[in-house]
């Protein structure tokens, strides 16, 4: 069943990865400004309405 | 600062859209036939190209691949530059991206119906496509990446993240599977064997509905709700929170297709654990969805597109609640090779995945084309007709999986089994016209959005491209407020995209699996031999025309099975196996022990014409086995990938292959003249039934080691 160990080695690290990440950034406080994303990406940045001077 | 002027091309997000309609329409087109097919068993039409076992792998391909593949680009091509405040990184590439990709989904579907396959669900594909799908890949991975490296704007909304990951494991997942050594120029053997192939297979097969199906439709609704409500995402860090665990959970769940199987206890409990625990991010990710409607419902009484987006987040928490529970492995044993399964992956598929492409398409087509949708009316007429099809297609499928399961385990006050498995067929056919007509409304429900997506775009006039403004990233950041690890990353995409690749490169530790693999395919069962020339030649036909994905080749070990199919089958009994055909799905009884079960001319009358063995059998009928010869010319190169795979084949084996192959087929000849059947020992037939007679034999000539 070498496959098991070797998928597992693959997916620890992955895995693992993630984990620390999510660690960190919750120490981190990475989710402080929650509010200017989510709303950014409602606004268009296209010019086609606006007047072009 | 200085704005600076660029624009978004909408051009290649029209050409997905378009590519996502006709792909779609074609594979629930083949998903309906193969639904019939199941009833009405004329359908197959005598041909192999129409026949169930070939057109199943283009129904799942297409509406996997070609469908909701294009559906994931469209949203990329036209959300992630918006995100990001830039152009995609480049047109040559995108072209490449888009034309690679429908070549490759002609190329499946012809190859497919001619019978080229590997015989692995979902990956069915033959090695020059799976270069050619690497190499398209990669190419997307550049043109999505380097679009992230030009981009104006620093923070890396929710969407790319989903799109990110998706990106890094479909490439990991399709290297690490597609594993497989060329026999010619289409015809290759998987390089894992047996349980270890399973593993493998539903390692990739669980992660393509992960990583493939889930995770870049999720970077969509995070998109396109929004954007369709005009109300931002419900909780940011709710969306951040279940991305990441979503993706450090999915990965291990793969091995709870496996329940009840050869594969190790151990490996099935952790499977199990996981996919329980993925509950909770799944339903982060549905309510974060649905919450983002708060104070807006009113919106989904009036817009069509709303209600298939609510319905379709719903369909995506109904089904993530019901895989953690078919997990569970008392229930996996009531669901696991029936139709509940069929219905759980088509309540994603059609609720989840269908939905959200037509909210996404209804949302879009208008606004590319400067204007209104044709027709509200007809969209919300689509959403009702949509979603009573889902139900149809559903609601059958479940109670035809417990009444089968019932029939199963019943036995009779003597101890015998109560039910033939022909009996369990039969009281199946009515459901299975049921859901082939919740197939068909589901259909007409997509047809109906054809025609009003084409009178919008034909009142329309295309916007080629639109100009946006934004300022330049500036040279050196300087933060507001808190630092976060987290946000370094965001602002250096080259850290990004190295921490990526770095992942990517995992990959390339799996193409050392080889490796070990071959030493681990040491039989562990002394009596298990590998497969004569000519059942290998007969194997090779069974992978050819499907059989898999009707017949099982793995007895669970419950008494109900035991005594229907025979022993259990043991890990060691597949070492030879490549690729394993275990199946996932009994339409068909299941075949791991057929072996010496009836004679040869049961099979040959049961090939020819399944009811005549078999009353009530809604098998096709295969006539082409009794035309054609087997290719004997391939045997020379089969035995040697074979033996270069780890099969004990003696050196040169293969001068005198085809020798040992002509022996054993005139003596099948010979038998089945015995029978009154004259045919001429080269025919195909004859090597299948070859095959078909060695199945689960070998562990019989085990010396019993039990004591009576």
């Amino acid at each position: 069943m070498s496959v098991i160990i070797v998928m597992l080695v693959g997916s620890l690290i992955i895995a693992g990865g993630f984990l620390i990440a999510f660690l960190w950034s919750v120490k981190d406080g990475q989710y402080d400004d929650e509010y200017s994303p989510a709303h950014r990406i409602l606004f268009d940045d296209t010019i086609k309405d606006k007047p072009i001077k | 600062m200085e704005l600076e002027r660029f624009s978004y091309d909408n051009r290649l997000p029209k050409y997905f859209a378009y590519a996502t309609i006709l792909w779609g329409v074609v594979g629930m087109l083949a998903g309906v036939l193969i639904a019939f097919q199941l009833a009405f068993p004329f359908l197959n039409l005598d041909m192999a190209a129409t026949t169930f076992g070939r057109v199943r792998p283009v129904h799942t391909n297409a509406v996997i691949f070609a469908f909701v593949g294009n559906g994931i680009f469209t949203a990329i091509y036209y959300s992630l530059p918006r995100l990001l405040k830039t152009k995609m990184f480049s047109k040559v590439l995108g072209n490449i991206h888009f034309w690679g990709w429908q070549l490759i989904i002609v190329a499946a579907a012809i190859t497919l119906l001619a019978g080229y396959t590997t015989g692995k669900e979902y990956a069915e594909l033959e090695w020059p496509i799976d270069i050619a799908i690497t190499l398209v890949w990669v190419v997307f991975g550049i043109n999505m990446f380097g679009t992230i490296l030009t981009r104006r704007e620093r923070h890396l909304y929710v969407a790319i993240w989903f799109f990110i990951a998706s990106w890094v494991t479909v490439a990991m997942l399709h290297i690490v599977n597609s594993m497989e050594l060329p026999v010619s120029f289409m015809k290759s053997y998987p390089v894992y064997a047996g349980v270890q192939d399973a593993l493998v297979q539903w390692w990739y097969g669980h992660n393509a509905v992960a990583f493939f199906l889930t995770t870049p439709y999720l970077g969509l609704m995070y998109y396109f709700v929004p954007k369709a409500a005009n109300r931002p995402v419900y909780s940011y860090r709710l969306s951040i929170v279940h991305f990441w665990s979503l993706i450090f959970l999915y990965i291990w769940a793969g091995p709870h297709h496996l329940l009840y199987t050869a594969l190790p206890q151990w490996a099935q409990s952790l499977g199990t654990a996981f996919s329980i625990m993925l509950l909770l991010p799944s339903w982060g990710g549905m309510l974060n969805g649905l919450f983002t409607l708060r104070g807006a419902w009113d919106k989904v009484r009036e817009d069509p597109i709303l209600k298939f987006f609510v319905v379709g987040v719903t369909a995506y928490g109904m089904s993530t609640f019901e895989g953690p529970m078919l997990s569970l492995k008392n229930v996996n044993a009531i669901s696991h090779y029936s139709d509940w399964t069929v219905a759980h992956v088509h309540i994603g598929a059609l609720g989840w995945n269908g939905f959200l492409t037509f909210g996404m398409l209804y949302w879009l087509i208008p606004r590319m084309f400067k204007t209104e949708l044709f027709s509200k009316k007809l969209a919300s007429a689509h959403f009702w007709i949509g979603t009573f099809g889902i139900i149809l297609y559903a609601i059958p499928m479940y109670w035809a999986a417990f009444r089968s399961y019932f029939m199963f385990k019943a036995f009779t006050p003597e101890g015998q089994l109560q039910y033939q498995f022909i009996d369990i067929v039969q009281t199946t056919v009515p459901f299975y016209i049921m859901r082939a007509v919740g197939g068909t409304i589901f259909l007409l429900g997509t047809l109906l959005m054809v025609y009003n997506l084409v009178k919008t775009v034909s009142k329309g006039s295309f916007v080629e491209s639109e100009e946006a403004e934004a300022a330049p990233l500036a040279k050196t950041y300087a933060p507001t407020g808190k630092r976060f690890w987290h946000s370094v990353i965001e602002r250096k995409p080259i850290l990004l995209l190295v921490m990526s690749l770095l992942v990517v490169a995992l990959g390339g530790i799996f193409e050392l699996i080889p490796t070990f693999m071959i030493k681990s395919n040491i039989p562990t069962i002394a009596s298990v031999k590998p497969y004569t020339p000519l059942e290998l030649q007969g194997r090779d036909i069974y992978v050819r025309e499907g059989c898999y994905t009707c017949h099982s080749q793995m007895i669970r070990p419950f008494r109900y099975e035991v005594m229907r199919y025979g022993e259990y089958s043991k890990a060691g009994e597949f070492v030879y196996d490549h690729p394993f055909q275990w199946g996932s799905k009994r339409t068909g009884p299941d075949l791991a022990r057929i072996g010496g079960k009836y004679p040869d001319s049961w099979h040959f009358n049961h090939m020819l014409e399944p009811t005549s063995m078999a009353p009530g059998s809604v098998m096709p009928r295969y006539p082409w086995l009794f035309r054609r010869d087997i290719d004997v010319a391939s045997t020379n190169s089969k035995i040697h990938a074979m033996r270069m795979l780890g099969v004990p084949y003696e050196e040169g084996y293969e001068a005198k292959a085809n020798e040992d192959l002509m022996a054993q087929a005139d003596k099948i000849a010979a038998t089945l003249k015995t029978d009154k059947i004259e045919i001429s020992s080269k025919k195909e037939i004859i090597a299948l039934i070859a095959y078909l007679q060695r199945m689960g034999k070998d562990i019989k000539a085990e010396p019993k080691t039990t004591d009576k």
